[in-house]
């Protein structure tokens, strides 16, 4: 099976009628089904032995209807019409508003929007070339250096079709295939031990492996943690920071993504609420959100309303020009949604969510951009991150770092947290480099769902973050 | 367990019955509900009600294990998941170690895991409360509004069954109110929350969470960013629960086994100050997280992990138990039908200090109470011990608190802040956390700012 078949619909167009008017039986203006067919399989490699593999299937629909200001939502894994009916009996009570009364719902022919052309399902690909990459991402790693002295790997891949179709009309359809490669490797010298972490992942098929070398992968994370083997404490204060192209998306993603996202503007619990228009970065910055960003971690075909994915200016030189939306959110503000209502499974409820959020190219030289600091610190690789959306203050961790003395990257630096707030530090961004790409494969957390997101930028300076180190 | 679940242990046995000469197999079914309120401006903003189901098969075979798992309960899909359990089994490396847990002959201790108040709790009035916490944290202080005001409650119940003889099902069941606030301070807002959890509703303290989450987010109003210099931290209880439950990863037996954990050939040797003390204990009911069994349907038990600042144990699964020569300590976790049992600990309790936070401050010249930390996952690693969290809090001067500060860091290493324990509150506080939340006060901490 080389290919993905256009396959049936996972519910027939009739019953999906029958089921948002289910839903709207108790006078709600608006029904939902959301159905999901997600299909995956992972294989974990640790300490030299291919531990498990694992298959999974998870199947179900999630009903929303929503009254008034209030949303109800149930969610069943029996796709059968009876299952749907009642899950949407369920959603209607909740939604629980008076009324009453069948309002007739009509749905258009079923638009698909495939996010990206797979070349080679992982469905179709034997188990055990999975497998074997894990191998050869064990035996690459250990074969750097003989510090190294624990790898784990993982492979994962998923297929999931989506179904969704509203009271609205809408019905819509993606197919949406993710492939995943990760790497951690632990080094261990005189000062104790040390982690190196690299991860390769994009929505296409198999044939991510055509075009990405994992030994190349295995040797970064390897090299990674015995560089930081003689790393000294990080310092602490604040100093400029030079930032890896396609390292430091992340960034953004905390210093302003989320504070864009229409449902925490819309109570009032971002730092920029009231700015649209507004100088809210340097003007190097244009900061954009593109879920068609083909073949991307974030990229979706169409978002978890069925409303296809778009390409979304959030900030144009440095000028905040739009939020992103979700329905719920753009209905109450009367204009068109954006393509970021994302939610994590078919048991959960879609809010506003990132897709791939990145910062376009500015004209900088990078190699004159840490030739033109003093003293600072260059960021090669950063963790993960955290934001409060209200005050904007937000870390991120970084995972490599080195000092930057006299405009020449010099000595590594041990792992730590960066924190600064985030109208400050993008107004702060001096340098901008022309050298953008993306970054790593990410998994962004709100309320307690998890979304596979992207991000990218060029190198770039800020003038003065704090460092979370323990040198004086 | 303490209730069983027949139907569903039937289901489990049903899947190792079909076990082949070789094979071991065991069978994990679950299946569960919740309830979601959320109310904001007084109005239901969303109310979700869903149950779900499913079953998770691992079979080891000559060494060699598989695993699958699907998201229901219907026969034709459990005979699937079966087939690809088993098919995945050739594509395991043979591990020596590699086996189901067994049983020990370990007693369970009861616990009271299920409300029947709680299972039958009438919907209305999950709204009004939910309401009613939004009310009262407005009222708790007019510069605060709300975020958010949340009820969630859950069920679930499960049953596991192995070819090795291990038979267990039971279910359980829990409640929690939440809500989160915000202070306006200029054109930024900062942000407090509150929580109470109980057996039912009827034990919810909503007066106590409004008042935290009016407190937390008001007491950081004109917060500065501190200059950067060494001091002593104190640590509120919420944040003390996830610096212990960072200790977790350290002291998992399979960490220790794979060359990963910062405690390795640790044993025995002091590795904290002498006044902390450290135990796994889910047979105490006043833990959030309290059970009668691990992931693997052992009885859940405690254990000494440091006594006095010195290292006495690490947790064990079978699995990580085998690898080292010991024995399980029922440790086995498992995040539901949909992976196998890694190891961790289950509800970790500090021994509490003689003083309350207040004196505990009284005595401090020159330090910070930390009230939040952000970035736990992404500049905390627990196998170098490296330690820098984002931080916010109030200036302690001569013994009394200050000044609020936030935008800084707080950095050190694990090791290091282990040894700087000089002191532990007597205010154990049993957070819907793995650990517990008491005052502790740590010393020589570098505090990261301008």
């Amino acid at each position: 099976m080389p290919k993905i078949q256009v396959s049936e619909p996972l519910v027939s167009p009739d019953v999906l009628a029958r089921v948002l008017m289910a839903g709207r039986g108790t006078g709600a203006e608006f029904s939902e089904v959301y159905i999901e067919d997600k299909r995956s399989t992972s294989a974990g490699l640790d300490d030299g032995k291919v531990e498990q593999v694992t298959s999974g299937r998870d199947r179900g629909a999630g009903i929303r209807v929503v009254s008034g200001e209030t949303t109800g939502f149930a969610h069943t894994s029996d796709l059968s019409e009876k299952g749907l009916i009642a899950a949407a009996r369920a959603a209607a009570l909740a939604a629980k508003q008076g009324g009453g009364g069948v309002n007739k719902v009509q749905l258009g022919s079923l638009v698909r929007h495939p996010v990206n052309e797979v070349k080679i399902s992982p469905d179709g690909v034997e188990k055990s070339r999975k497998v074997e990459l894990l191998r050869r991402v064990d035996a690459a790693a250990r074969g750097v250096n003989p510090a190294i002295v624990q790898v784990s790997a993982g492979y994962g891949d998923s297929c999931r079709r989506i179904l969704v179709a509203n009271s609205n009309g809408v019905l819509s359809a993606d197919e949406q295939v993710r492939t995943l490669l990760r790497v951690s490797v632990v080094a261990t010298g005189d000062g104790g031990m040390q982690t190196g972490y690299d991860s390769l992942g994009h929505t296409i098929g198999f044939e991510m492996f055509d075009e990405n070398d994992v030994e190349e992968l295995a040797i970064r994370a390897a090299k990674q943690a015995v560089t930081k083997l003689s790393a000294r404490p990080a310092p602490s204060g604040s100093m400029p920071v030079v930032i890896k192209r396609g390292s430091g998306g992340v960034l953004f993603h905390e210093a302003c993504g989320h504070g864009l996202e229409a449902d925490l503007v819309g109570k009032s619990a971002s730092v920029y609420r009231g700015k649209m228009g507004e100088l809210v970065a340097s003007p190097l910055v244009t900061l954009v959100d593109d879920g068609t960003m083909t073949a991307e971690w974030g990229a979706i075909g169409i978002d978890d309303e069925g409303h296809p994915s778009q390409r979304n200016t959030l900030i144009q030189d440095g000028v905040l020009t739009d939020y992103m939306w979700d329905y719920l959110r753009a209905r109450k503000e009367g204009r068109a949604q954006s393509g970021n209502g994302r939610r994590q499974s078919y048991q959960h409820l879609p809010m506003v969510r990132m897709t791939n959020t990145f910062v376009i190219n500015g004209k900088a030289d990078p190699d004159d951009i840490v030739r033109d600091t003093k003293q600072g610190v260059y960021i090669a690789k950063l963790g993960g991150g955290q934001v409060d959306t209200a005050s904007g203050d937000f870390v991120f961790g970084m995972t490599e770092a080195y000092l930057i003395e006299n405009g020449e990257i010099t000595e590594p630096l041990r792992e730590g947290n960066l924190i600064g707030n985030g109208p400050e530090v993008l107004k702060d961004i001096d340098l901008l480099g022309n050298d953008f790409a993306m970054g790593n494969p990410g998994t962004c957390g709100k309320d307690g769902q998890g979304v596979p997101v992207g991000d990218g930028q060029p190198t770039l300076r800020v003038r003065s973050m704090t460092i979370g180190g323990t040198a004086a | 367990m303490s209730v069983e679940v027949p139907d569903l242990q039937k289901l489990a046995d049903l899947v190792i019955e079909q076990a082949k000469t070789g094979e071991q197999i065991e069978a994990y079914v679950a299946r569960g509900g919740e309830t979601s309120v959320r109310v904001y401006e007084g109005q239901l903003e969303h109310f979700v009600s869903a149950q779900s189901e499913g079953v998770g098969i691992r079979i080891i075979k000559d060494g060699r294990t598989g695993f699958a798992y699907a998201g229901t309960l219907e026969p034709s899909a459990i005979d699937e998941v079966l087939a690809e359990a088993r098919d995945n089994v050739q594509f395991g490396t043979v591990d020596e170690w590699a086996g189901l847990a067994e049983p020990d002959g370990v007693e369970q201790v009861p616990q009271k895991l299920w409300d029947e108040e709680l299972a039958n709790y009438p919907t209305d009035k999950k709204i009004q409360i939910t309401k009613e916490l939004e009310k009262l944290t407005l009222a708790a202080d007019p510069r605060v509004r709300a975020e958010q005001s949340n009820y969630e409650d859950g069920w679930g119940e499960t049953a596991v069954s192995t070819t090795t003889g291990i038979r267990e099902s039971g279910r359980g069941n829990s409640c929690y109110v939440s809500v989160a606030t915000l202070a306006d301070d200029g054109d930024e807002a900062l942000t407090g929350f509150g929580f109470s959890v109980g057996d039912s509703p009827k034990e919810f303290d909503l007066n106590k969470a409004a008042r935290e989450a009016a407190d937390r987010a008001t007491r950081l109003i004109g917060a500065t960013k501190p200059a950067s210099k060494r001091v002593t931290i104190v640590l509120d209880p919420y944040v003390t629960s996830q610096f212990v439950g960072i200790l977790s990863s350290a002291l998992n037996g399979e960490n220790l086994a794979k060359g990963r954990s910062l405690f390795a050939d640790r044993l025995n040797e002091q590795v904290a100050s002498a006044k902390f003390t450290l135990v796994d204990d889910p047979t105490n009911e006043l833990a959030y997280t309290a059970t009668d069994i691990d992931g693997e349907g052992l009885a859940a038990r405690r254990n000494v992990l440091i006594e006095n600042g010195v290292l006495k144990k690490f947790v064990h699964s079978s699995y990580s138990a085998r690898r080292m020569s010991t024995k399980s300590t029922g440790n086995a976790i498992r995040g539901g039908f949909a992976g196998g049992p890694g190891v961790g600990c289950l509800a970790m309790q500090v021994q509490p200090g003689g003083k309350s936070q207040a004196e505990l401050i009284a005595s401090i010249d020159d330090g910070v109470l930390i009230q939040d930390v952000a970035g736990m996952h992404s500049g905390v690693n627990t196998i170098s011990g490296d330690f820098s969290t984002g931080a916010s809090g109030i200036v302690i001067k001569n013994g009394a608190l200050a000044a609020p500060i936030r935008e800084f860091t707080i950095a050190s290493t694990l090791q290091k802040m282990l040894l700087n324990i000089v002191n532990l509150g007597n205010d154990i506080d049993w957070l819907p956390m793995r650990a517990v939340g008491l005052t502790l006060v740590i010393d020589d901490v570098m505090m990261s700012g301008s």
